[in-house]
């Protein structure tokens, strides 16, 4: 994983471009990260990442382990007016980091640029137990037409004698939601660094106020081309 | 806070000029339209109808009659697209949506009452 950022779902919004063209954003608080533990292959961990921290927490709300952990590190960094811990809400492991960094760093937003790719991911909006029209976008029965209490069920769900059982995975009701999902491949349309904010193209698994990972995209587009520093540039202004 | 930062960004994007202009009036909308290389200002003129919408999100709808017939074109208000919106003159209505103007015919159908124009006769 080469760069990656936790960040926080505000929103969302659209974008004009200079010829009118309207894109649909997702507005993403990106920052600041706290960098609270650097690990390396050579070391004692075995293997290289990065332990990056989002959100401000007070001390007394976290856990012991925790704050043992962030003093080792010595990361332990206080806002003056509420007496929080900075960076210390969300915590989470990012492998094989391509950015160098160090303890104590703050990462913002502008690890990205306009243009890259990325892959976000979050937690899914919970639904509960849903029948299979939602869940499984069956299309169930006809509403008229002489259909009488035949209308959002999923029909038959087996052979006859043989098999005599109904098959693993069929896609019955259930709870829907509340899960780890991946969008990939989301453009970023603009990078806000004095606000911390990213502006994503599409939308992003969870809720409004969820923490999303952003990571740099695992896979490229059809017909995806490294851009160089000043080409992609002049591409966007047209 | 969250709020306050999405509208931070749909600001930055309105119009410079701040289009005031209501139902009824009679306007010109000046569109930027590229063809190929070149860009040009293609003006449509006509009465509003309508608006709908807030924020970046606000568009209205001019009709005019065009060659006997009637077009009408929704505009985004705060497209860059729209290069100005230029008011010819104030018309003075009783609703939000004009849409009685669709079944008139003749000069009804281009023209509202005009503003302040009451208050002229009665003067004279």
């Amino acid at each position: 994983m080469p760069v990656g950022i936790i960040a926080k779902k505000l929103g969302h919004t659209r974008v004009y471009d200079a010829n009118g063209v309207i894109t649909p954003v997702t507005v993403v608080l990106a920052g600041p990260n706290r960098v609270l533990q650097v690990k390396t292959a050579e070391s004692k961990d075995g293997y290289s990442a990065v332990q990056l921290g989002f959100g401000d927490q007070k001390p007394q709300r976290l856990t012991k382990p925790k704050l043992g952990h962030l003093k080792k590190h010595g990361v332990e960094v206080k806002d003056k007016s509420t007496d929080a811990i900075s960076g210390v809400q969300r915590i989470r492991e990012f492998r094989n980091f391509s950015k160098e960094v160090k303890t104590g760093d703050l990462l913002g937003p502008d690890v990205f640029a306009v243009g890259d790719y990325v892959d976000c991911i979050g937690v899914t909006k919970g639904r509960g137990f849903e029948g299979v029209v939602k869940r499984h976008a069956f299309r169930g029965g006809d509403s008229t037409h002489g259909a009488k209490g035949w209308h959002r069920r999923s029909g038959a769900i087996g052979q006859r004698l043989f098999p005599g059982t109904v098959m693993r995975g069929m896609k019955m009701p259930g709870h829907m939601g509340q899960v780890r999902r991946t969008v990939q491949n989301l453009e970023v349309v603009q990078v806000r660094a004095e606000d911390n904010i990213l502006l994503i193209k599409g939308s992003i698994p969870g809720p409004e106020g969820d923490y999303v990972i952003i990571r740099e995209s695992k896979k490229r587009p059809k017909g995806w081309k490294k851009p160089t520093a000043s080409a992609g540039k002049k591409d966007k202004k047209k | 806070m969250n709020q306050a930062l999405l509208d931070k960004i749909e600001k930055e994007q309105y119009r410079k000029d701040e289009a005031s202009f209501n139902v009824g009036d009679s306007v010109r909308v000046h569109t930027r339209v590229v063809e190929g290389e070149k860009e040009r200002i293609q003006i449509f003129a006509g009465v509003v109808i309508g608006r709908r919408g807030h924020g970046l999100n606000e568009s209205f709808t001019v009709r005019r009659i065009s060659y006997g017939e009637g077009v009408e074109r929704v505009f985004p208000i705060h497209s860059p697209r729209v290069d100005k919106i230029e008011v010819e003159r104030k018309g003075e209505v009783r609703r939000a949506k004009l849409t009685y103007l669709r079944k008139r015919i003749g000069k009804g159908a281009t023209l509202v009452k005009e503003k302040g124009e009451k208050v002229v006769e009665a003067a004279k």
